[in-house]
């Protein structure tokens, strides 16, 4: 995969705090050294090409009110992990869900990461979501500290 | 500092994305009928007391070239806090968790090549109190857009 100069460049100016103010994207783009309309179309490329999801924000969750949240791990047939997947996704308590390889001493082949106002409703919400989809086999991994939460920084070398 | 009603609605708008136009808070204004310097003073304020940790772009790593993995780390107790300080070391480890299981670290690794996450495993694998690694990579993402709706 090539990615020409000013492409790394727009994807490292985008990984830095993105500007609060009136025209963001002229900031953006007089630091990269294009024109703001030269910007705004790689943008709209980057997105259709699926390289660039979104510009969105990342929350405080517990401060936001979500104050408890649990990795689920799940023992999932492979033959059914597309339909339980389209419910648990369905529900907007689950922020994360996708699957992953298991080893001798590790079953789980199926992960979503709930978020809930107490760790008693992850409990409760777990216990609904296996109830819902018929998966019986699963733990609730609770946070105990976060040693560590930042942006991956692209292209940095 | 509590969240009004306002304040949700526009974090709801916010974290649905930014658009690409030249005055994108101006586009959220409109969406929220309220002016953009409203828009604009109160992102500024929940920014600063906390609310918001980044607003900024999400990329697919995999189409940047790079790919992720999980790791799950089983190691002694009382070395956990050593073995977490150097794993917070790497620029590619983004995310490292401790949490209440056997494998009692979960970090994510995010490298543009097979052999530097090899290298980077191999290398925490030889760190002192460490008894084993699984390395868990993805084949499906159902769901990796976070988004909280605040209700």
């Amino acid at each position: 995969m090539e990615f020409s100069e000013v492409d790394k460049k727009i994807v490292r100016a985008l990984q830095s705090d993105f500007p609060i103010c009136s025209e963001p994207y002229r900031k953006i783009a007089e630091d990269i050294g294009i024109s703001q309309e030269e910007l705004l179309n790689r943008l709209n490329e980057m997105k259709e090409e699926g390289i660039l999801r979104k510009m969105g924000a990342v929350l405080r969750h517990v401060e936001v009110g979500f104050k408890a949240n649990a990795l689920v791990v799940w023992v999932v047939p492979p033959e059914q992990m597309d339909e339980v997947a389209a419910k648990m996704c369905a529900h907007s308590e689950v922020t994360h869900c996708y699957d992953r390889n298991t080893a001798p001493d590790w079953p789980y082949n199926f992960y979503t990461m709930i978020h809930m106002d107490s760790k008693e409703s992850c409990i409760e919400f777990a216990r609904e979501l296996s109830e819902e989809t018929g998966i019986t086999e699963y733990e609730l991994q609770f946070t105990e500290k976060e040693w560590k939460k930042t942006s991956m920084q692209y292209f940095a070398e | 500092m509590e969240l009004t009603a306002f304040d949700k609605q526009l974090l709801n708008v916010l974290q649905c994305g930014v658009q690409f136009v030249p005055k994108p808070y101006e586009a959220m204004a409109q969406q929220l009928g309220v002016s953009e310097d409203r828009v604009i003073s109160r992102l500024q304020e929940l920014k600063k007391s906390g609310f918001i940790r980044k607003v900024g772009a999400f990329f697919n790593s995999d189409k940047l070239g790079y790919s992720g993995t999980l790791v799950a780390a089983k190691i002694e107790p009382e070395q956990v806090a050593a073995v977490a300080a150097r794993i917070n070391e790497y620029p590619e480890i983004t995310h490292n968790y401790q949490r209440t299981c056997g494998y009692v670290l979960w970090f994510t690794a995010i490298t543009h090549c097979d052999e530097r996450r090899k290298q980077i495993l191999a290398e925490i694998r030889q760190l002192p109190g460490v008894i084993s690694l699984l390395d868990l990579y993805s084949q499906k993402k159902y769901k990796i857009d976070v988004q909280f709706k605040l209700k």
